[in-house]
């Protein structure tokens, strides 16, 4: 595939005796936001890992950006950008002085300004790290995540901790990066992220990828039964249908209109995902 | 894909992506240094320590012990303002650095920056920029309340300055090393300080620091021949106390040679241990 960001091919590591990872194969498409979804120890910080170049592997094959992560030195790392999780370092220095740091070290870099509103933190550039809350933080963490105007952005489960308003807002952040040319691997935990985000999502899981697909696709979601609620003279009623269409054209006849508190659903996202990990 | 934005940014798409500058080595490196001695002067309590330490010990050793040192004409205020300049190169480098170091490892400050193109180089540079200034200001201070209070007197020719800069220089860039590679030995969970300072204490004891060093018993005397610090200490006193003095040495001379050779093996040494085991990374942390 001429277009891949990231091919992956039986990576496998283990720690140990503790096998990490059997065998993933992996391939992120150029501009795509694309979700690594799994239980903890499932394999995806390792994964991740080893495609930014913090770990190596024990096996397989990997091209990121062209380049095997393992040998690649500093103009690699200049075109790729890392928010990993939980970071407390620099507590004493101001967001606009760490922002402002970073840009330094990149060949291309985003106008640090730029970037500090972009993640919204212009009311807070005098600010000290360590007196950001906790949402703050971790928008500094994005700021020098893309600061280096990457081409490739991995970003750990990014929204953890934050508010609903202001994750509403980063997810607006990231979807604006990709509109710009930028490819995404997204780690995360929460599946409402993933279905407003993800272009596609892999499900790990025992140390490989047990499926690739759009969220709506995703464990055949788009062709299951659909369940059809409504509240009939006995009261709340519900019916399995493959072929909801018909199932509610026969509803409006027995009604002789409108059906009334009428719903149909198909598996949520969380359905299939956790039926695919095997916990429901 | 239909539209394209090109407001702010140029595009990451565009191939091949348009040839950048390549960020400059020095610059980076001043960053570095900027950054680190903000960080440091802001860390009240590591500043506190770094500076008043040194001199508090030095004021109360030569109020406590006035007069001169057993049969020779130094006096304690002149023997440990010596003693004081070489522990505080020590300290400032050696465990300023093991601690500070092992701190960024866990705090993630360490593999942030192994994340991005920053050439380790301009990391060292940062911290040795760091430990330069902290370590020569405190020397400023000793050499300024010794001279003024303890009957310090400063040499006059150029000869014993250019000793003491190299002395400061081996030593720094020695016991910097040291302390770099002796942060990879501390694990996680915040627990580095007792394993940094309490060797730290012994060694000041073994090598004369406190102690006048031919006073010490013959086996110790040998244990502390092979680290830096009784090396430092003894060519600090080659540069600030009057040549009689190395009389009371153990071998009866400074040694000037033979202190040169030794910092210099350990900047090799720290030099070496450093590029084989430094890590980026937590231990437990793959």
């Amino acid at each position: 595939m001429p277009n891949a960001v990231i091919r992956a091919r039986g990576l496998a590591k283990r720690y140990g005796d503790a096998v990490a990872l059997r065998s993933v194969d992996l391939d992120v498409q150029h501009g795509e936001i694309f979700s690594l979804l799994g239980p903890n120890g499932a394999g995806k910080t390792t994964t991740t890992e080893i495609m930014e170049g913090f770990r190596t592997r024990d096996a397989g094959e990997l091209s990121v950006l062209g380049e095997d992560p393992a040998r690649a030195g500093a103009a690699w790392r200049g075109r790729i950008g890392i928010v990993l999780q939980q970071a407390k370092d620099f507590a004493d220095i101001s967001v606009a002085d760490v922002v402002h740091h970073f840009a330094v070290y990149y060949p291309n870099p985003r106008d640090p300004d730029e970037v500090i509103d972009a993640v919204g933190l212009t009311e807070k550039r005098a600010s000290r790290a360590a007196q950001l809350s906790g949402g703050q933080r971790r928008r500094l963490d994005v700021a020098l995540g893309i600061l280096g105007n990457p081409e490739l952005l991995f970003l750990d489960e990014p929204t953890t901790g934050f508010d609903p308003e202001v994750r509403r807002r980063f997810w607006e952040l990231i979807a604006e990066l990709r509109s710009s040319g930028t490819t995404i691997l997204l780690t995360t935990h929460y599946l409402d992220e993933v279905e407003y985000l993800a272009d596609r999502v892999g499900v790990v899981n025992g140390g490989t990828v047990v499926d690739v697909s759009t969220p709506d696709h995703l464990g055949g979601r788009h062709l299951a039964p659909s369940t059809v609620r409504w509240v009939g003279p006995d009261g709340p009623q519900e019916q399995v249908s493959s072929n909801p269409t018909r199932t509610v054209g026969e509803l409006a006849r027995h009604f002789g209109g409108d059906v009334p508190e009428l719903t149909v659903t198909r598996p949520s996202l969380e359905d299939v995902y956790l039926q695919m990990i095997g916990e429901s | 894909m239909t539209t394209v934005q090109t407001s702010t940014r140029p595009s990451a798409a565009a191939p091949p992506r348009r040839e950048a500058r390549r960020p400059s080595l020095l610059r980076m490196v001043r960053a570095r240094a900027v950054l680190e001695i903000k960080q440091f002067y802001r860390s009240k309590g590591q500043m506190l320590l770094s500076f008043s330490l040194p001199l508090i010990m030095y004021i109360l050793f030569s109020t406590i012990f006035s007069g001169d040192i057993d049969g020779t004409s130094v006096t304690a205020g002149q023997l440990y303002a010596t003693g004081m300049l070489a522990m505080g190169v020590a300290a400032t480098s050696f465990q300023s650095l093991a601690l500070q170091v092992s701190l960024e490892r866990q705090n993630g400050a360490l593999k942030r920056l192994r994340g991005t193109p920053m050439p380790p180089t301009a990391y060292f540079a940062g911290k040795i920029a760091v430990v330069l200034v902290t370590s020569l200001g405190q020397a400023a201070v000793l050499l300024i309340v010794g001279s003024a209070f303890f009957h310090l007197h400063l040499p006059t020719g150029a000869g014993p300055w250019v000793n003491f800069l190299w002395l400061y220089a081996l030593g720094i860039a020695g016991c910097s090393l040291l302390g770099l590679a002796f942060s990879t030995l501390i694990k996680g969970d915040n627990g580095g300080g007792p394993m940094v300072v309490l060797p730290f204490m012994v060694v000041q004891f073994i090598s004369g620091v406190f102690i006048p060093f031919q006073e010490l018993p013959h086996y110790l005397q040998q244990v502390a021949a092979v680290l830096p610090l009784k090396w430092l200490a003894q060519g600090m006193r080659s540069v600030f106390l009057p040549h009689a003095y190395a009389a009371n040495e153990v071998t009866g001379q400074w040694e000037t040679g033979r202190t040169a050779l030794v910092l210099g093996a350990w900047v090799v040494g720290g030099l070496v241990l450093c590029l084989l085991t430094f890590r980026w990374k937590n231990r437990d942390d793959g």
